[in-house]
């Protein structure tokens, strides 16, 4: 099918994360008519998957809660999951964009009663969890998802497992017929919220991620502590399912290196700042955070978070880049070999777990951008040279949530500049 | 002080740093250091000397010149590459550390006795004469380095070796005698001579 819709006074936005929801709704509740295109089956990004957030150390959960609210007491954003860009063409004020949407195989009648999934019995790697876990293949990605509506795993599709979940449904929703579809667009303005992800720690091979199971990335970390996560909340390390009460945090893993990412990823000495509280929560004194760094970047006005942690007994900070891990072999834990700077002392300490603070990639590398997009060095979004066309949140630069939205405010309203301009020529 | 060292000390005065920016090979990555300690860890030689190529290029960056260009941390290098691969900001940690020993050596600040610089002298002093090293008097010139007594001692220890050597072919006792040479020596000569111009030239020796 190939469908027409939307003007050149409509604002595209590609990414439906904290910074792709802002833009859309700003620029919504100016009256002005907004596409937001989301990969994934909900929306929400990454901030979604993360137990805390700092400097505060609320949940995440209330922030999407008020904008989903927004979003669906507002009738000008037309929100497309599981759909991405497939290519643009066209200037500034007059794009036009070719979209795929994937079949999730199921429809708008799905009330979300979760039959189809109490009816299925095979798994797939659970995605939200970073495979940490499983999930049926029937499944409605967590408790917040918005849209509410289930996803059937396309491995089941054409199997009897598939044919089981449409038995199951009691208002016919499962449909497994659903093809991938094309929709064009067009669009004044387009903002890229397509934000981040985790710099692939298998790279950074001193440190073993890949081969030793007690090193693991700071958003398993984040999954392994939140109750909605693989372990329940409780601090399990995934070798052998022990407590894991000693905890290493290293710093810069794959960012500040010209032989993976050459920036400063910003925000992750705050992650790891963060998360040494969550070791404090689930053991109290008898828990114990080392940070390995080289030197701890609180951005802005984060310094009193970090003055309060280095106050907390149960952390301690180790001025170094780690050389390299080890694994004793006896007991699975990870012994991390390098030199203190503050002294110039050799250590090779053994910890239970070890979480790498990894580096946060613009998602967009590697996909095909249209030429206009202009890119530094990281591959992150600077604009587009017809400057109709503007990078948002983790997708412009390795950002916060704070920032992420005002970043993702300042493009949406360069979005409504140009589709303004558009009103006023078309209505001359 | 030799000439050289002077001049050094006089043009450089108090700025270690651009010195060695100058003079080393590399040596104008120094300052790229961000003192984050990979490169400490990372070296296998790593507890055997005194100081790290991190704290190497923060010495040069505080300008402790004698501490740096007398220590033997360049000397124990064995060229293993391990912190050239994992230096976050890419610096030739390797080539600048033989870089630094070459300069020491130069000015005559190096350690006395070093091992390795003992070895490097009687190694490059052997194969300049002939244009090959000559394996007999190589060895020979390494064992007597510590007195006779000591050198006959080492040669009596080693003699099965040389033994199997020279039944093996991979010994000729007859090199004893001032061994063969490359077949034009007199260009290999010219050809060094000129090799050590180009480089004091490129280094502002003048001594
Ligand atoms: C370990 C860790 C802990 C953190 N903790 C905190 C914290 O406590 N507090 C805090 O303020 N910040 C924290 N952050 C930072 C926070 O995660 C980011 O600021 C935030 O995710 C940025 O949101 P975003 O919408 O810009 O990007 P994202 O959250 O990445 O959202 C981008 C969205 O775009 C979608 N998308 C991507 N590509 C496409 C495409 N081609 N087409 C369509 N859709 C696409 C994605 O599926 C996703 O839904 C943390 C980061 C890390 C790494
Ligand atoms: S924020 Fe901290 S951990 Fe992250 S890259 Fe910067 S200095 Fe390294
Ligand atoms: S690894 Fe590189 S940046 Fe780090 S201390 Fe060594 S030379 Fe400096």
């Amino acid at each position: 099918m190939t469908a027409s819709i939307a003007t050149g006074q409509t604002i595209l936005v590609v990414g439906g994360g904290i910074s792709g929801m802002t833009a859309a709704l700003e620029a919504a509740e100016c009256g002005k008519q907004v596409i937001l295109v989301e990969k994934t089956p909900v929306l929400g990004g990454r901030t979604a998957r993360l137990y805390r957030y700092f400097p505060k150390m609320c949940h995440p959960t209330c922030g999407l809660e008020i904008n989903l609210r927004r979003l669906k007491q507002n009738r000008n954003v037309r929100i497309m999951t599981m759909t991405e860009v497939s290519a643009v063409s066209g200037s500034r004020g007059n794009y036009t964009v070719t979209l795929k949407v994937a079949p999730r195989f199921v429809n708008e009648n799905c009330t979300a009663c979760g039959k189809c999934g109490e009816a299925v019995t095979a798994e797939v790697p659970n995605p939200w969890n970073y495979g940490l876990d499983k999930l049926k293949a029937a499944y409605l990605p967590h408790n917040m998802a918005y849209p509410q509506r289930y996803v059937i795993d396309p491995s089941i599709v054409g199997t009897p497992e598939g044919e089981k979940a449409k038995a199951a449904c009691p208002v016919g929703a499962v449909d497994l017929e659903m093809k991938e579809e094309t929709v064009t667009i067009s669009a004044g303005a387009v903002v890229w919220a397509t934000g981040w992800r985790p710099y692939d720690a298998a790279k950074i091979q001193p440190y073993g991620y890949g081969r030793f199971k007690n090193v693991i990335t700071s958003l398993e970390f984040e999954r392994l502590a939140d109750p909605q996560g693989p372990t329940g909340g409780k601090i399990l390390r995934p070798g052998d399912g022990k407590e894991a009460k000693n905890v290493a945090f290293i710093q810069c893993a794959g960012s500040r290196d010209e032989n993976h990412l050459r920036h400063c990823s910003r925000i992750c000495c705050m992650a790891s700042l963060k998360q040494t509280q969550y070791v404090r929560e689930a053991f109290g004194a008898e828990g114990k955070s080392t940070v390995y760094y080289i030197d701890i970047r609180a951005i802005d006005r984060f310094e009193d978070f970090y003055q309060m942690v280095q106050k907390d007994a149960t952390v301690s900070f180790v001025k170094s880049k780690v050389a390299r891990i080890a694994e004793n072999k006896a007991n699975g834990n990870p012994i991390l070999h390098g030199v203190n700077t503050e002294g110039y002392h050799r250590y090779a300490i053994e910890h239970d777990l070890v979480v790498l603070a990894v580096g946060m990639e613009p998602e967009i590398t590697g996909v095909k951008l249209p030429d206009d997009v202009i890119l530094d060095s990281s591959n992150f979004i600077e604009g587009s040279k017809d400057q109709g066309m503007f990078g948002a949140g983790a997708a412009a630069s390795p950002l916060d949530v704070n920032r992420a939205v005002q970043s993702a405010t300042a493009a949406s309203l360069h979005a409504i500049q140009v589709v303004r301009k558009n009103a006023s020529t078309e209505a001359a | 002080m030799t000439t050289a060292n002077q001049n050094a000390v006089e043009r450089y005065r108090n700025n270690f740093l651009k010195e060695v920016e100058a003079n080393v090979e590399e040596g104008d990555m120094v300052k790229m250091c961000m003192q984050c300690g990979v490169c400490a860890g990372s070296c296998p030689l790593g507890p055997h000397w005194e100081h790290s190529p991190q704290k190497i290029f923060m010495m040069i960056r505080a300008g402790k010149r004698e501490e740096v260009l007398s220590s033997d941390s360049m000397w124990m290098c064995t060229s293993c590459y391990n912190c050239i691969v994992r230096c976050p900001r890419q610096l030739p940690i390797t080539h600048i550390m033989h870089g630094l020993a070459n300069y020491a050596h130069r000015l005559g600040l190096a350690p006395k006795g070093q091992p390795t610089r003992e070895f490097g002298t009687l190694f490059w002093n052997n194969l300049v004469k002939k244009g090959r090293v000559n394996e007999l008097t190589l060895t020979i010139g390494h064992y007597f380095k510590d007195g006779i007594a000591a050198g006959i001692k080492t040669g009596l220890a080693m003699q099965a070796v040389g033994l199997g050597m020279v039944k093996a072919k991979r010994l000729n006792p007859m090199e004893i005698f001032g061994g063969h040479a490359v077949k034009d020596l007199k260009g290999f000569h010219a050809m060094v001579a000129k090799a050590q111009e180009i480089e004091a030239k490129k280094k502002g020796f003048t001594a």
